[in-house]
């Protein structure tokens, strides 16, 4: 037990708090608009800006972020190409990502642990780490906390924000940069390959359970931080990878909320 | 309403105009869906937009509320090129109903509400009178009891009604429905129409409306087309064909007629066309 209270794992925790809202969050609105595979697409591009960061001498999570905005940028230009096939943007995107790491991977291999980028290494953040993942999480509560009522509006029925008046091309941009940086600071904790259970798992489980909107954000947070707090004591008490347990805690609560899903929405 | 094809209609022509369609042509990936349709909607009028499938309908109801850009010509929106329109509220716009998502987690209420997060309330919270409007459209369109439910439980009848209930909420001069009554059982569209038929008749509002049902749209607004422009043909009420007394209370007055409707007295029938 007394892993609980070393200096690492407390700042493992902090971490994980502020990931266990702000991805759930950011996920919600992509699972909503039906754009779930963009997390995973994001994450695996996101990985070789970290590793090109660590090559060149970068902050890896700048280097992702960077690669993840200018992913996100190219899977709308390539979703213009292929309209009525829009999700092969992703499989192109997310491929190039992967083939871009891998050799990125190879370069530097003989001072980068790949396995820490691929499943998270949640036990080295860092207080720069902290402090970026708390800026983060400040503007997208902040986003979030402002524009709730916009971003359901463009979540529900785009066309009718658009006829309204909203500026809707600033908003995707802005949701685009925003899964970014959650994304780009996620890898860090749980690893690029499940940084999209983290975005989208939560949602799924909302959509269970919520029966309004502001549930279905309540319910995201919620779910987010029983997994991650949770995940982390597990894989701290036993010794397992913290990512994986974080990940395989979601899936059982999704799992037991589907079991149960007939008594469960809040309210009928 | 003017119509003409190939021939220029300026606004000057169309007093106290609404919508105003000059020229205007569209294609999509090089193949012409309309060319050169003019026509001008006038407050108070009810257009009834009627066409083969291709014809062109739902476009022209894109291009007018912007989602789409005409090829050639212009449109406006009460004086104001569409592009520069600003006003968005003044405009209520029920879509067809295809693209809801049921398993969506919103409630009748928050839907309701979205009408009013346009661009002029952005970053302002919502207010106590925000909630007055949306308990008003609720009543209106008599659903204020399904207020709590999820969007997805309701019937296809009723989902429409909250459809019509956003866009009421900011008590628009103009409503715009495309197909307003697709999916929906015979009974559920008569009392949709009576609705829809009560509104323009009773209160300043003008409307434009996309449909299938030659029946509704022939009792109401005449036998025959008032003018044709390609496959789309225009049916139309005029605002001095309606009489003039404006009720203020929307939901009020509705309610008096679902009342009406409910109690099996007489209402005057949908084809009323003096």
């Amino acid at each position: 037990m007394e892993i609980v209270t070393s200096e690492f794992f407390q700042r493992a925790l902090i971490g994980g708090v502020l990931i266990g809202i702000t991805a759930p969050l950011m996920g919600l609105f992509l699972v909503l608009r039906r754009l779930s595979m963009i997390g995973d697409t994001l994450s695996h591009v996101a990985i070789a800006g970290v590793a090109l960061g660590y090559i060149i001498g970068v902050y890896p999570i700048a280097a992702g972020l960077v690669f993840a905005i200018a992913a996100s940028f190219a899977i709308e230009k390539l979703r213009k190409a292929y309209k009525t096939y829009a999700e092969l943007s992703l499989a192109i995107i997310m491929s190039g990502g992967i083939a871009l790491a891998s050799l990125l991977f190879t370069m530097g291999r003989s001072f980068m642990d790949v396995n820490s980028y691929l499943f998270g290494s949640i036990y080295t953040l860092d207080s720069t780490d902290l402090y970026t993942i708390g800026g983060v999480t400040l503007v997208v509560l902040l986003v979030v906390g402002l524009q709730a009522k916009e971003l359901f509006l463009l979540s529900f029925d785009e066309e009718a924000a658009s006829v309204s008046g909203l500026p809707v091309r600033i908003y995707n941009v802005m949701i685009s940069v925003l899964t970014a940086l959650v994304i780009s600071v996620a890898i860090k904790i749980v690893g690029a390959l499940l940084v999209s259970a983290l975005l989208t798992i939560p949602a799924a489980c909302s959509l269970i359970i919520a029966r309004s909107f502001k549930q279905s954000i309540m319910a995201v947070v919620i779910i987010g931080e029983l997994a991650v707090i949770g995940g982390l004591m597990i894989a701290g008490v036993w010794n397992l990878a913290p990512g994986g347990t974080v990940v395989l805690l979601l899936i059982a609560i999704l799992l037991v909320l589907l079991l149960f899903r007939r008594s469960l929405r809040l309210g009928g | 309403m003017l119509l003409s094809k190939g021939n220029n209609e300026s606004a000057q022509s169309c007093h106290r105009e609404v919508v105003g369609v000059d020229g205007v042509s569209f294609s999509y990936q090089h193949k012409s869906v309309m060319s050169d349709v003019s026509f001008c909607v006038k407050e108070r009028d009810f257009i009834g937009l009627i066409g083969t499938n291709g014809a062109g309908k739902t476009t022209l109801l894109r291009m007018i509320v912007g989602l789409l850009k005409p090829t050639e010509g212009q449109i406006r929106l009460f004086g104001v090129p569409v592009e520069k329109f600003k006003d968005w509220d003044r405009i209520g716009y029920v879509p067809q109903k295809n693209s809801l998502n049921p398993q969506f987690p919103a409630t009748v209420r928050e839907v309701v509400m979205s009408g009013l997060y346009g661009r002029k309330r952005l970053f302002r919270p919502i207010t106590k009178g925000d909630q007055m409007k949306a308990a008003d459209a609720l009543e209106a369109m008599g659903i204020i009891d399904l207020a709590e439910k999820r969007i997805g439980q309701l019937s296809g009848g009723q989902q429409q009604r909250v459809f019509l209930a956003r866009a009421l909420i900011n008590n628009p001069s103009l409503l715009i429905l495309d197909e307003p009554t697709v999916g929906i059982d015979a009974e559920t569209q008569q009392s949709f129409f009576h609705m829809i038929k009560h509104m323009h008749q009773h209160h300043n509002m003008t409307f434009l409306m996309v449909s299938h049902d030659m029946d509704m749209i022939r009792a109401y607004l005449g036998q025959e087309p008032a003018s044709k422009s390609g496959k789309l043909n225009f049916y139309i009420r005029h605002s001095h064909d309606t009489q003039d007394c404006v009720e203020h209370n929307l939901a009020h007055s509705l309610r008096g007629l679902r009342e009406q409707l409910e109690s099996g007295r007489e209402v005057v029938g949908i084809g009323d066309r003096n």
